[in-house]
């Protein structure tokens, strides 16, 4: 965290990637360390406009097909988010966003497109596209609770001996691939250091609050009080018998 | 079979539905037509002037209106209450009104994915086309993949003509292959999906940066630009009407009963496609003034002992017309929200409305994702509370007051079956049947 001790939260374009509500991921980090006594600054950066690489915390979401091509190609020109990276900055990225922080992925019509290379993972297209409810089980240290979202995407991201997977699924397709030669069950989302990347949409952290305290306490140094409510546990108990009942 | 005899089974079909209280009969009628005579559209609309009328948001309303401005010239077939899938479309087709000729000109509304598909059995289309954005993005797709399939379409028929609002990017890519567009300025406030030139990916520049109401755009980098449209709204304006300015600088004031600037743009692109259909823009603006409701949307009804106005917020770029449409604050509101099929299975759109313009207001979260929108506002920091069923004797709670006792209705706004839902409760009526 900057030595002013004010915590800087960084949306990255989100008029080419918030296309499913992710900008919303903002507004909850934002609130959520607010609660907790720390002095917030949120910045959304237009199209194309530099990228500051003094934040704490980085966000990149969803996007169509040409704006994901178009925020990957301003953001290798930029640099600013490779070197936050490289200085120990944090970043949440989800679907598209995530895509772009790997190496590779299927750009308009299909044409691979080279990523950011800031996580070490790969993405091509999954037979069939995946939409609906993901439910996937944590396994990523400082999470317990299971990760509840939406997905709707076409890529299958394959981890490389750098990525760690954040989940396994229990109900949908997350990255589509599995960790082990021999099959077995889906991996969801990857992390590398403080790099973290997953299809949850619903936000992913309005819907997952553990996920968001954790993302906070990865810039904070530690801990943060417990911070509790009532309609978010409605909300999340409510998605979990509803995705099980389906399953 | 015969065409006639599928409409007679389609009819009985519709009536059977409607009599047990599974909708208005229009979809399931017209499946049964379509099912014993499959080439029913194609052969219902040979020889028939048609319009369709598409867009993300205000298709329904805008066929609405430009029906009504037709009838004032003779009679018309339309689609009312939003059936715009084919099996809506041949329903209303093969059961005109009574006395309505075979060769009356039909205004259809048609849903944006369906409407390449019809256009091969109506090669010489009138389309009036209003705005293209995101919308229950689970089934729908992409807004630039909605665009590129229009254009394709359009681009392969020859005898297709087009009112389109030249404001809206999406809309000019996909029918600037037509030639002779109508341009219309209607505006576009909602322009979060197209950040990006539908023709070569860059980034987009528009003149409201500098010049806010400049609804201008171009694309800096492939010459891709706004076409200069012939006709305009003048939105209304403290007090003053909206007016549609015509290409010979005639003024035409829309006094209309419905609310909003979305649908001072809705009516504008009506007038203009009567226009384009022979009717002239005094005699439209006239009857657009009748409407005051459509398919139930803005209607008064009765609820728990309080007068209840009904709205329809199904998408972001709805959602934004919709601030200045609801009584003023500190009226409280309810939203309801559910996420069935033809509401989008995800309601994540929920983050893209800027529900912190409620602030000074009380919100009343209900409808099946009530705890999606409670977390919503929670994090909007907006007064609210979550109610599974407001309409039930003392459920509302206390901060709503008297709302919707006195002069002032409470307004109810819903996603499309939650809407339904209460107008079905209140007992409101949709029209077309
Ligand atoms: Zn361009």
């Amino acid at each position: 965290m900057a030595a002013e001790s004010r915590l800087r939260l960084v949306s990255i374009y989100p008029m080419l990637l918030g296309t499913y509500g992710d900008g919303g991921n903002l507004q909850v980090l934002a609130m959520r360390a607010r609660a907790r006594g720390l002095q917030v600054e949120a910045i959304e950066l237009d199209a194309g406009e530099p990228v500051p690489d003094g934040g704490d915390l980085y966000l990149l979401g969803g996007g169509e097909d040409d704006a994901q091509v178009a925020a990957a190609r301003a953001l290798r020109a930029d640099g600013g988010l490779a070197r936050a990276v490289t200085r120990g900055a944090a970043v949440f990225s989800v679907c598209a966003g995530y895509q772009v922080l790997g190496t590779v992925f299927p750009g308009s019509d299909g044409v691979p497109e080279p990523g950011l290379e800031l996580l070490d993972v790969s993405t091509d297209r999954l037979p069939k596209r995946a939409v609906g409810e993901l439910l996937a089980v944590p396994i990523a240290e400082g999470l317990r609770q299971p990760l509840t979202g939406y997905e709707n995407h076409a890529g299958a991201t394959h981890l490389g001996p750098e990525a760690a997977a954040l989940a396994h699924v229990e109900v949908g397709v997350g990255n589509g691939t599995s960790a082990s030669t021999s099959g077995g069950v889906f991996s969801e989302g990857a992390f590398s250091g403080h790099v973290l990347g997953t299809y949850l949409h619903g936000p992913g952290l309005a819907r997952n609050p553990e996920l968001a305290d954790l993302l906070l306490s990865w810039v904070t140094g530690g801990p943060l009080d417990p911070w509790v409510n009532g309609d978010i546990e409605a909300l999340r108990a409510e998605r979990l018998a509803a995705v099980r009942r389906r399953a | 079979m015969r065409l006639q005899a599928a409409a007679g089974l389609g009819r009985m079909a519709g009536v059977l539905s409607k009599s047990l209280g599974r909708g208005d009969g229009q979809v399931i009628g017209g499946r049964v037509i379509l099912a014993a005579c499959p080439d029913a559209f194609a052969r219902l609309v040979a020889g028939k002037r048609v319009a369709f009328v598409s867009a993300t948001n205000g298709k329904t309303t805008t066929t609405r209106l430009l029906a009504a401005a037709m009838a004032a010239a003779g009679p018309v077939v339309t689609n009312f209450s939003g059936a715009n899938m084919p099996a809506g479309l041949v329903y209303a087709l093969a059961r005109p009104p009574v006395g309505v000729r075979p060769d009356a000109p039909a205004v259809l509304e048609a849903d944006e994915t369906f409407l390449p598909g019809l256009l091969a059995a109506a090669p010489s289309a009138l389309l009036v086309l209003g705005n293209l954005s995101r919308d229950q993005l689970d089934r729908v797709g992409e807004v630039a993949m909605v665009a590129r399939r229009w254009r394709k379409v359009f681009a392969a028929g020859a005898g297709l003509s087009a009112v389109a609002n030249a404001d809206d990017p999406h809309v000019v890519w996909a029918a600037s292959v037509i030639p002779g567009v109508t341009w219309v300025s209607v505006g576009q406030r909602w322009t979060s999906d197209s950040a990006l030139c539908p023709s070569c990916g860059s980034i987009l520049r528009r003149a409201t940066v500098d010049d806010p109401g400049n609804p201008d755009w171009s694309c800096t980098s492939c010459g891709f630009r706004r076409p200069t449209p012939t006709w305009r709204l003048e939105p209304a304006d403290h007090g003053h009407s909206a007016v549609l300015v015509a290409p010979d600088g005639a003024r035409y004031t829309l006094d209309l009963q419905l609310p909003g600037q979305a649908n001072q743009a809705n009516a504008a692109m009506a007038v203009v496609a009567a226009d384009a259909l022979g009717v002239r823009p005094d005699i439209s603006v006239l009857a657009l003034r009748s409407v005051s409701s459509v398919g139930g949307r803005y209607q008064t009804v009765s609820l728990a002992g309080r007068r209840v106005r009904l709205l329809l917020g199904k998408n972001p770029a709805g959602w934004s017309e919709m601030f200045d449409m609801l009584a003023p604050a500190p009226a409280p509101v309810v939203i309801a929200i559910n996420a069935r099929a033809a509401d989008g299975k995800d309601p994540s759109w929920l983050w893209d409305v800027p529900f912190e313009r409620l602030a000074d207001r009380f919100v009343v979260a209900t409808g099946e994702r009530r705890h999606d929108l409670a977390v919503r506002l929670l994090y909007a920091g907006i007064a609210y509370a979550s109610v599974a069923d407001p309409w039930l004797p003392g459920a509302l709670p206390g901060e709503v007051g008297d709302a919707g006792r006195g002069e002032t209705p409470l307004d109810s706004v819903g996603t499309y079956t939650a809407f339904r839902e209460v107008l079905r409760r209140g007992g409101g009526a949709g029209d077309g049947g």
